[in-house]
C-alpha cells in the first residue's frame, strides 16, 4: 500500500510547494526593479551558502553543528527520498544513504528541540515551537519507511494500521517542510534564503568582500517619489531578504536600541516587512515586540503606507528614527539581511517626501544646506581653532602629500584637542600635509543617514569638485564618519580617493619608525571600536597596534572588535533624539566600567562626545591621537646617531 | 451652538530670503513663518485655500529658495502646488503689481512677514499696500483665532510675551514675526515637483531704490550692561530685569544745534566720547 501512496504523497506535496513557490515569488515581485545578476548569483548561490553564511553561523559552535546535521540530513534526505520513494528506485545504497541522511537530520532536531526547550528570548516562539516536531516528524518517519527498502524489515512488516500511522506522520513532516518552505511557515527562510544569497543586493560582501557605503538614490528623475513609502517600493531583492529572516534574534541581541529600551528591534522590523509585502497585521508575530509597543496594533499592505502621517500604519516613524545605523544587526544576520539599507530607504521617504525629520532633525538639515555644516556655524571659521598652528592650506601649496580632512569636529571645542594633537604627531613624523580649511564642508553623512539624499549629494558634489582642483596620496581623517564617506560613498559619485584614518596612518608611520614614544605610565586602557572604523572599514587592528606601540595593554571589553557596541552617536541618532529607559552611550560606558579601565581610547569625535557625555563616568576618554601626542618623544638618545646616520633614507621614503 | 464656520480664502506674500551668516539664498523665516500660520488655518478651517504670492525676478537662486516655500505643503492635503510669480526685472518695485494682482482675485487674507531679508527690508510693504488697497492692517500676528462672518479674531503680539486680541474686517493684511509658529520643515521632493506659474507683469522701475547706495551693514554699538551683582538672585534679576529707560529725556522743538549737544553730552556721559 505504501508503495502506492508514497509516490502520491511526495509528488502531491512538491505540487502544492511548486504552486506556493509561484505565489511567493509573486509577492517579491511587487517590489521595484533591481539590476541584478541571475545566472551568476544562482551559480554562486552554494558557495555563498556554504561558505560566507556559515561563517556567520559558525560563531555559535552548536547552533551551527545543529543547523549543518538538521539542514544537510534534510536535503539529502529529500533528494534521497524523491529517487527511492518517489521515483521508486528502491536501491539498497540509495536506500541505505537515505537512512543515515534521515538519522543525521533526527539527531540534528533532537539538538533543535533542546534549543526549544528554554529558548532565549530573542528567539521568536510561535509556529517555531513546533518546529522540531516537524523535523522529527519528517525524520524518523522516512526513517522508518525506508527500513523496508534496505531489507531491515520485511516489505509486508506491521499491519496497515502503522502504515496509515507512518503514512499521518510523514504528511506532517512533509507538510512542514516542503509545503510550509514556499506557504509561508518556518521553513520559509531555507527557500527564500537561498534566493536571497543568490540574489543578494550586495554581492561584493560575499568571498570576503566588504560592502557597506550606502547606496545612491538617483535624483535625475523630478517627477519620481523618493525613497520607500510603501512595501512595494523596496527593489524585489529586498522584499526577497526580508522574507529570509530565520527570526533568530541575533540582531535584537545586539542592538543598542533594543537594549536602551527605544521603540526598536531590528527582527520585529523585518518581520513588519514580511507582514507588508504579504499585507495584513503583525498579531501573528512571536517575539520581542518594539520596545514599549504591545503588538497587535499595526498593520500595512504592500501598497499602503509603512510609515501613516497621521495615526498608525506598519510602522512608527520613531521606530525608524532610533537606528545608529551601527550595523551591529547586519554584521550579526546569519541570513546577511541588510537592515541599515531598508532603514535608510523609509527614512529617505519621511524627510524628502513628508518633511518629517524629528527633533532637531530639521534645523540641523537647513543649517547644512546654509551654511554646509550641521551646527549652523560660519563657515568661514572652521580654522579658527588653529590660528596659532600656521596649518599648511591646500589653496595655497595645491600639492600635498597627506590631505588632512578636519570634519565638522573643527567646530566643537573637545574636538579640537584631537586636532591639535593629530597635527602635532603629522609634525613630529614630518608629515607633508595641509587642509582644505575653508573649502572643507561636511562630508554629507549625517544629512545622507536622516534621509536628506538631495543635501548629501549637493555637499559631496561640491567636495569633489574642490578636491579635484589639487593634488595630494592620501587624505587622513580623525572623524570614521568622514572616512567611511569619502572612501566608500564617493566613489558612486565620481570621487575615488585613498582614505586612511588617524589610527591607520599613525601606525603606518610608527612602523616606519617616524614616531618614538616615552613608555606608558597610566593606568589601564579598554579601547572603544568606532562602528563606522571597525564593522563599516574593517579597521580593528590598526588602533589596537598604535596603543601597543605606547605600550599599552589593551584590557577588552566583552563588545569589542566586530561586535562593538555602538556609543549612540551614529546615524543622526542623537539630533532625533528618540526616548528611551537608557541611554546608549550609558551602557557603554558600563562595558567600560568592567574591564576596571581608567581610560578608554577612542578614534571617533562622535563616540568622544557621546562618552565623555556619560555623567559619573569611572574612565577618562582619549582619543588615539591626544595619548600619541602626549607620548611622542624626540628620538631616544641612543638612536639619535643611527638617526641621523639614516636621515638621507628616511627622507627617501617620504 | 458653535456658529458654522467658513474657510477663507488667504494668499500668503513670499520673499526670497538671505541666510544671515552665510548670505544664500532661503526661504525668509518670517514669510515661512507666515505660510505656517496659513497652514494652520487651513487645517483649524476646512475649505480655506491658500496661494502664494511672490513678485520679483526669477533665477536660479531665487527659484530654488521660493521652492522652499513650495516643500512645506507637503501632503497637508491643501493642494498647494503653485505659486504665482509675478515676474518683474530686478529693482522693480513689487508693491504696484502685489497691489494689482490682488484688487483683480482679492483675497480674505493676506499674509506677509514683517520684514524682507535682502533688498530694501524697510518692512514698509504690508503698510504701503494696505494704504493701496484700502484694507485694514495687523501686525506682529501671533495666531487667527476665529473666522466668523467676514470678521477675524487674532491675537496680536506684543513684547515681553504679551498678546492682544483683536478683532479685523476681511478682507485684511496681517504682518507676522518672530512670535508666531515656527515653519515646518519643507520637503525636497514636493517642492521640486511644485510648479511656479510665472506671470510677467508691467515693471514699473523703482526709482528711489536705484538712487540709494548700498553698503553692507555695520554693526550697531551695544550698550554695555554692566552687572553689579554680589548674589545669584540679583545677577538672575538683572537678566531679567526690564531695559530700564528712567534717564532718558525727549527733545522736542529744539534746534539742531541743541540736539547735536545734547546728544554729545550723553555720550560723553557714557563714556562713548572722551
Amino acid at each position: 500500500m505504501l508503495e502506492t501512496l508514497l509516490p502520491i504523497l511526495i509528488f502531491a506535496a512538491l505540487a502544492l510547494a511548486v504552486v506556493g513557490a509561484w505565489r511567493r515569488i509573486r509577492l517579491w515581485r511587487q517590489g521595484r526593479p533591481a539590476e541584478v545578476d541571475l545566472l551568476r548569483g544562482l551559480a554562486a548561490m552554494p558557495r555563498r551558502y556554504l561558505v560566507d553564511l556559515h561563517h556567520v553561523v559558525g560563531r555559535d559552535k552548536v547552533m551551527s553543528n545543529t543547523h549543518v546535521a538538521t539542514a544537510g540530513g534534510f536535503v539529502a534526505a529529500a533528494v534521497l527520498m524523491i529517487l527511492v520513494h518517489g521515483l521508486g528506485l528502491a536501491n539498497p545504497v540509495l536506500g541505505g544513504l537515505l537512512l543515515a541522511a534521515s538519522a543525521t537530520m533526527f539527531v540534528g532536531s533532537l539538538f533543535v528541540a533542546k534549543r526549544r526547550r528554554n529558548p532565549p528570548a530573542r528567539l521568536s516562539r510561535g509556529p517555531w515551537m513546533r518546529l522540531p516536531k516537524s523535523l522529527m516528524a519528517f525524520s524518523l518517519s522516512v526513517f522508518l519507511i525506508t527500513l523496508p527498502t534496505v531489507g531491515v524489515l520485511p516489505q509486508d512488516a506491521g499491519s496497515w494500521v502503522l502504515a496509515l500511522i507512518l503514512s499521518a506522520v510523514l504528511v506532517w513532516g512533509l507538510g512542514e517542510m516542503v509545503f510550509g518552505m514556499t506557504w509561508g511557515g518556518p521553513m520559509k527562510h531555507a527557500f527564500a534564503g537561498a534566493l536571497h544569497l543568490a540574489f543578494h543586493r550586495r554581492p561584493e560582501r560575499f568571498g570576503g568582500g566588504r560592502s557597506t557605503g550606502l547606496m545612491a538614490l538617483n535624483l535625475d528623475d523630478s517627477g519620481a517619489k523618493l525613497g520607500v513609502e510603501t512595501p512595494s517600493d523596496f527593489t524585489w531583492n529586498q522584499l526577497l531578504g526580508f522574507d529570509a529572516c530565520v527570526q533568530c534574534g541575533r540582531c535584537e541581541a545586539v542592538c543598542p536600541a533594543f537594549a536602551a529600551g527605544q521603540p526598536l528591534n531590528p527582527k520585529k522590523l523585518i518581520q513588519d516587512m514580511v507582514v507588508g509585502l504579504a499585507g495584513g497585521s503583525d498579531a501573528a508575530y512571536a517575539g520581542s515586540p518594539y520596545p514599549g509597543k504591545p503588538v497587535g496594533e499595526h498593520h500595512g499592505s504592500p501598497h499602503g503606507p509603512i510609515v501613516a502621517r497621521e495615526g498608525k500604519a506598519l510602522v512608527d516613524a520613531e521606530t525608524l528614527w532610533s537606528c545608529t545605523t551601527c550595523r551591529a544587526c547586519v554584521e550579526e544576520c546569519p541570513m546577511m539581511i541588510e537592515h541599515v539599507d531598508a532603514i535608510v530607504d523609509m527614512r529617505r521617504f519621511l524627510t524628502l517626501e513628508h518633511g518629517n525629520t524629528p527633533n532637531k532633525g530639521a534645523e540641523v538639515l537647513d543649517n547644512l544646506i546654509a551654511t554646509d555644516n550641521p551646527g549652523g556655524f560660519d563657515p568661514g571659521s572652521r580654522l579658527h581653532w588653529a590660528a596659532d598652528l600656521n596649518l599648511p592650506l591646500m589653496a595655497d601649496v595645491k600639492q600635498a602629500d597627506v590631505l588632512l580632512w578636519l570634519g565638522d569636529g573643527a567646530f566643537d571645542m573637545r574636538n579640537q584637542r584631537t586636532l591639535r594633537a593629530l597635527v602635532k604627531v603629522l609634525r613630529a613624523a614630518e608629515v607633508e600635509f595641509a587642509v582644505l580649511g575653508v573649502e572643507e564642508r561636511d562630508s554629507g553623512d549625517v544629512a545622507r543617514r536622516l534621509g536628506d539624499e538631495a543635501t548629501f549629494q549637493s555637499l559631496a558634489r561640491r567636495n569633489i569638485a574642490t578636491l579635484a582642483k589639487y593634488r595630494f596620496q592620501r587624505i587622513v581623517t580623525c572623524d570614521p564618519h568622514s572616512f567611511h564617506v569619502l572612501g566608500n560613498e564617493y566613489g558612486e559619485l565620481g570621487g575615488v580617493y585613498e582614505v586612511r584614518h588617524h589610527s591607520t596612518y599613525i601606525a603606518e608611520l610608527f612602523e616606519a619608525g617616524r614616531l618614538h614614544f616615552a613608555p606608558w605610565k597610566g593606568g589601564s586602557v579598554t579601547y572603544h571600536d568606532p562602528c563606522y572604523l571597525g564593522r563599516y572599514n574593517g579597521e580593528y587592528e590598526a588602533p589596537r597596534n598604535v596603543l601597543k606601540a605606547l605600550g599599552i595593554q589593551v584590557a577588552e571589553m566583552e563588545r569589542s572588535g566586530f561586535r562593538s557596541r555602538c556609543c549612540g552617536g551614529g546615524g543622526g541618532a542623537p539630533i532625533t533624539d528618540i526616548p528611551g529607559e537608557r541611554r546608549i552611550p550609558d551602557m557603554r560606558m558600563n562595558d567600560v566600567k568592567q574591564t576596571g579601565a581608567e581610560l578608554v581610547a577612542v578614534g571617533c569625535p562622535q563616540c568622544t562626545a557621546m562618552l565623555e557625555g556619560v555623567v559619573d563616568a569611572t574612565a577618562e576618554v582619549r582619543d588615539i591621537a591626544e595619548l600619541v601626542a602626549d607620548a611622542l618623544v624626540a628620538r631616544p638618545a641612543a638612536a639619535a646617531v643611527d638617526a641621523a646616520a639614516n636621515k638621507t633614507t628616511a627622507e627617501e621614503v617620504t | 451652538m458653535r456658529p458654522e464656520q467658513q474657510g477663507v480664502d488667504v494668499a500668503v506674500l513670499v520673499s526670497v530670503g538671505r541666510h544671515p551668516i552665510t548670505g544664500r539664498a532661503r526661504r525668509a523665516d518670517q514669510d515661512a513663518r507666515g505660510l505656517e500660520l496659513a497652514l494652520g488655518l487651513e487645517r483649524q478651517l476646512p475649505g480655506s485655500r491658500v496661494r502664494l504670492l511672490h513678485a520679483g525676478p526669477r533665477g536660479e537662486e531665487s527659484e530654488s529658495a521660493l521652492r522652499g516655500y513650495l516643500g512645506m505643503a507637503a501632503g497637508a492635503g491643501t493642494g498647494l502646488d503653485t505659486l504665482t510669480l509675478l515676474e518683474q526685472a530686478e529693482g522693480s518695485d513689487a508693491i504696484p503689481a502685489l497691489a494689482q494682482h490682488l484688487a483683480a482675485a482679492p483675497p480674505q487674507l493676506v499674509i506677509t512677514g514683517t520684514r524682507a531679508e535682502r533688498g530694501e527690508g524697510s518692512g514698509l510693504l504690508p503698510y504701503a499696500l494696505a494704504e493701496r488697497l484700502g484694507w485694514p492692517l495687523v501686525n506682529g500676528l501671533a495666531a487667527v483665532e476665529k473666522v466668523e462672518n467676514g470678521v477675524a479674531t487674532v491675537l496680536q503680539a506684543l513684547p515681553r510675551g504679551q498678546r492682544r486680541r483683536l478683532e479685523v474686517r476681511l478682507p485684511a493684511i496681517v504682518s507676522v514675526d518672530g512670535a508666531a509658529p515656527a515653519a515646518r520643515q519643507s520637503a525636497f521632493g514636493p517642492a521640486r515637483r511644485a510648479e511656479l506659474e510665472a506671470t510677467p507683469v508691467a515693471a514699473e522701475p523703482d526709482q528711489e531704490l536705484a538712487q540709494w547706495q548700498m553698503a553692507p551693514a555695520r554693526k550697531r554699538p551695544k550698550r554695555l550692561k554692566i552687572v553689579k551683582a554680589a548674589s545669584a538672585r540679583d545677577r538672575f534679576k538683572a537678566a531679567a530685569a526690564k531695559a530700564e529707560g528712567g534717564s532718558g529725556q525727549v527733545l522736542e522743538g529744539v534746534s539742531a544745534e541743541q540736539g547735536a549737544e545734547a546728544i554729545l553730552k550723553l555720550l560723553e556721559a557714557e563714556g562713548v566720547l572722551r
